[in-house]
């Protein structure tokens, strides 16, 4: 049984350091090969690492976040055979020491005759000296750095080296305690001067940059539309009924994307790229909807490819998987781009009208809004009916509101009398 | 006029400036470097580098000098001459060889260097010629210039370190304005090379910013080399046509002191003049731009670092400011909080200063062991032909942390290399003690003195 160490790879653009995004698996995850392990992310490019090998994470390299050289350890398994580290040349990782809970015995004999470091003496020999408020922490360098990245204030935490020196293992049980004690409880009305202050990187550094360059390059307009959902939700629900537990539930989602697809052919301008550098617009036969998705990294995008192609429930099911996808961070770099128009849901949250950023260089963005049933004046009658907005953003540069106007009027059409979404 | 778009632009091309650059261009971040004259700055150019370098031809002048008249090490050579040129090209060589160095790390880290004037318009952008650049970050490096003195204006017989750096001949007679560390190490070298050197201080003693304790060897030493001290004297004037300084002495007589050359080390000011630098309107500390422990200026997103940001004025300094900001810039959590910057004065002997003196700690309300061990019972010491200086450390008698070293003596500027890491790693007195130091050497010393410092000093 051997360590296998991945180092960062040299993603090929000349830059010593690459910024490890977010990692997909922890310390004790048995892996297998191809499986993603961590993504790390350049100026131009997140890109996904692999594992070569089969076997058990033993140590993680850095937290997400962290700019790490290339050549750096990225992450230590443990593995079948020799490995390609040897473990003399570096003391073990301080996790192998827990032996694994159900493994085979072969494992565990290994584990067992591997020394186990002496337990640390709970009281040091030296002196403890009761710090001053003013007083400035005892750390070596490499400790204080650690801390100010984990956002930890040194002077908080209880050094157990001698003279009352913090060490690696003092910070690393600060963080097991959970942090509790940092927040001292304050009254709930006292007042507060802290700040905290974030540095916009990464994900949010992409999504702030990408928002701000769609604002500022697209003339953008917005159109609000309100539309009686009231057949297609009767519709849902009976297909809910009639196929949910053989096909998968049906959301309002898989309908609007063929309400898109079907509108789409009419208005060919709307589904298109606008690439404002070359002026030129590029129209697509082909309906790739993006579906704006939040993780908790930010606002990601995957995309349903060719749902002109795509059944209810294919659109569903499709729609589900890359949802999920986004969410745990697994979602290809492929599955986040090439869409061609936008869908954007806050679902429950969907308030009663938005204002969607376009997803440059597409030139328009369809954003749901809630359903409320409302009393609507219907031949004369008062009757309730489910009412939904569509509010809609287009690039008023190249898209005339003539024609955003009609599209939506023709989705409003498709999903009033939702037999002609299906009607050839 | 041309625009340019850079995430970091760098105003000065110091030691803190191309750290900047470097760590920055490691860090994938397009980084461009304005610079009005030398990549290196002060120190590479004018300041630390050419300065040793001198004070290395002095002293192997001085040596063989030494040897030709009354060596005891039963060397015996004809009187040395000094062509004092090939000196100057032979350390113009090694400044070279450091700035083309720096030179070539910029452009392997793909930092854009601009030369020229760099004239700031706005946090934002800067102009230098006929160029606009623009940036996301603007950090001010722009270093630090002599103190001049109104009634000694530099020309002619009165020269600064920057000419005395490059002499063209040894004068017959030097005085000295300043018994500070520039003044002293330049006032040494020129000693050694044969000058008859004065030094005028207004102050008491010698290097007044450390305590008498620790300049009492270097005091001594100027004795026996002949430099004259006149300690408590002020400059009055310069007269041309006689070539005399006047300087008002303690009881407020005024004395003529003849002279060849005078040269004014009365300190260094931060660089704020001269680029706009008050179009931004940044708070200041004092004439030094007020800076937080992540060097960042009133202004978000414009850092100064180095000199330019006050005191310590000390190249090492600049230059982990330097890379810290690099670091912030590029989205690390980052703060400037070293537990000491080490202090080297290369005069000789030399001294070196790192953490805090007994004063200091006293000052700081620490109850604190001070202990020193002499370089007279140091048998390595014996074998340079240096019996003269110490080594003194300072704890706290409660639980031995060491808050501070100070040495002098021959070489000692290397010992500040481990005052250092022990100050920064949180050393106790047990841990230096306890720590095998190499025999013979000066380092040796430290050992004793922290073994000392626990009442058992073995070789006193």
């Amino acid at each position: 049984m051997g360590t296998h160490v991945i180092k960062m790879p040299d993603i090929g653009e000349g830059i010593a350091e690459v910024e490890l995004s977010v990692w997909h698996v922890k310390v004790g995850d048995l892996v297998v090969e191809d499986q993603v392990l961590a993504d790390v992310m350049t100026d131009k490019a997140m890109v996904d690492i692999p594992s070569p090998v089969h076997g058990k994470v033993i140590s993680l390299g850095g937290v997400p976040g962290e700019v790490m050289a290339v050549g750096s350890i990225l992450i230590s398994i443990e593995v079948e055979g020799a490995g390609n580290f040897k473990e003399s040349s570096q003391p073990a990782p301080v996790a192998a020491k827990e032996a694994p809970v159900a493994a085979p015995p072969k494992v565990e004999a290994v584990a067992a005759s591997k020394p186990v470091a002496a337990p640390r003496p709970a009281v040091c020999q030296g002196p403890m000296v009761a710090r001053d408020a003013d007083e400035r922490p005892l750390a070596s360098p490499a400790v204080r750095k650690h801390a100010l990245d984990l956002g930890i204030q040194l002077r908080l935490v209880r050094g157990t080296g001698p003279a009352g020196r913090v060490l690696h293992e003092d910070l690393d049980a600060y963080l097991a305690e959970g942090q509790s004690n940092a927040s001292t409880a304050t009254a709930a009305y006292a007042q507060r001067t802290d700040e905290e202050q974030i540095p916009v990187i990464g994900m949010r550094r992409k999504i702030a940059q990408r928002m701000q360059d769609a604002t500022q390059r697209a003339a953008h307009f917005s159109y609000v539309e309100e539309i009686d959902v009231t057949s297609v939700e009767e519709l849902r629900t009976h297909l809910n009924e009639k196929h949910g537990a053989s096909r998968g539930k049906l959301t309002l989602l898989p309908f609007l994307v063929r309400a898109l697809v079907v509108a789409l052919r009419d208005f060919p301008q709307i589904n298109a790229r606008y690439d404002d550098e070359a002026q030129v617009i590029t129209r697509l036969g082909a309906v790739h909807v993006g579906v704006a998705t939040q993780s908790d990294i930010g606002l990601m995008v995957p995309v349903v490819r060719h749902a002109e192609a795509r059944s209810l429930w294919d659109s569903a099911q499709e729609i589900s998987r890359l949802a999920t996808a986004a969410r745990n961070g697994k979602a290809s770099r492929d599955e986040l781009s090439g869409s061609t128009i936008t869908l954007t849901s806050l679902g429950a949250l969907g308030g009663i009208v938005s204002t969607p950023v376009l997803n440059l260089p597409e030139v328009a963005i369809v954003g749901v809004n809630k359903i409320v049933e409302r009393p609507m004046v219907v031949k004369g009658q008062i009757v309730v009916r489910k009412m939904m907005n569509l509010s809609s953003s287009f690039d008023h540069r190249v898209v005339d509101g003539m024609d955003a106007a009609q599209f939506i009027q023709a989705i409003r059409g498709l999903l009033e009398q939702p037999a002609t979404l299906f009607v050839e | 006029m041309q625009t340019l778009n850079t995430t970091l632009l760098i105003i000065g091309g110091g030691p803190g400036g191309y750290v900047t650059a470097i760590r920055a261009g490691q860090l994938g971040i397009s980084t461009i470097l304005v610079e009005g004259e030398s990549l290196g700055g002060t120190c590479l150019n004018i300041g630390c580098i050419p300065s040793k370098a001198l004070i290395h031809v002095a002293e192997q002048f001085h040596q063989t000098q030494h040897h030709s008249q009354h060596s005891a090490l039963g060397i015996s050579v004809s009187a040395p001459t000094l062509d004092i040129t090939k000196s100057v090209e032979w350390k113009d060589g090694i400044v070279d060889r450091l700035t083309t160095g720096v030179s070539a790390l910029l452009k392997k880290h793909k930092v854009q260097v601009v030369q020229g004037w760099a004239k700031v318009i706005d946090g934002k952008t800067v102009e230098v010629g006929d160029t606009r650049i623009q940036c996301e970050h603007l950090v001010l490096a722009t270093g630090s210039k002599s103190v001049n003195l109104p009634m000694l204006p530099i020309g002619g017989p009165i020269i600064s370190s920057t000419e005395a750096l490059a002499p063209k001949s040894v004068p017959k007679r030097l005085i000295v304005v300043g018994g500070g560390y520039i003044g002293l190490e330049l006032g040494i070298a020129y000693r050694k090379l044969g000058a008859e050197v004065s030094v005028v201080e207004a102050q008491d003693r010698i290097l007044p910013a450390y305590d008498a304790e620790l300049t009492q060897p270097v005091h001594e030493a100027l004795k026996q080399l002949g430099v004259k001290l006149y300690l408590k004297h002020s400059v009055q004037g310069f007269d041309s046509t006689n070539n005399t300084l006047q300087v008002l002495d303690p009881d407020g007589d005024v004395l003529n002191l003849e002279t060849d050359q005078v040269l004014v080390a009365v300190g260094r000011k931060p660089n704020t003049q001269g680029w706009n630098l008050e179009g931004l309107n940044l708070a200041m500390n004092g004439s030094a731009i007020k800076i937080d422990n992540r060097c960042q200026t009133s202004m978000r997103n414009v850092y100064a670092i180095g000199d330019l940001s006050g005191e310590p004025m000390l190249a090492h300094r600049a230059m982990a400011q330097g890379e810290m900001v690099a670091e912030l810039i590029s989205g690390k959590s980052r703060e400037f909080n070293p537990t000491a910057i080490a202090a080297v004065c290369f005069t000789d002997p030399e001294l070196v200063v790192v953490g805090k003196t007994p004063d200091e700690a006293k000052a700081a309300g620490l109850d604190c062991i001070v202990s020193s061990f002499p370089f007279a019972a140091n048998g390595r010491a014996m074998t340079l032909e240096s019996k003269t200086g110490f080594v003194r450390v300072v704890a706290r008698r409660d639980n031995h942390l060491i808050v501070g070293w100070q040495a002098v003596g021959v070489g000692v500027s290397e010992l500040s290399t481990a005052f250092g890491q022990s100050l920064e790693m949180g050393a106790r007195l047990e841990d230096i003690a306890g720590t095998i130091h190499a025999h013979p050497t000066l380092g040796e010393a430290v050992q004793e003195a922290a073994l000392r410092a626990l009442g058992h000093a073995l070789h006193l």
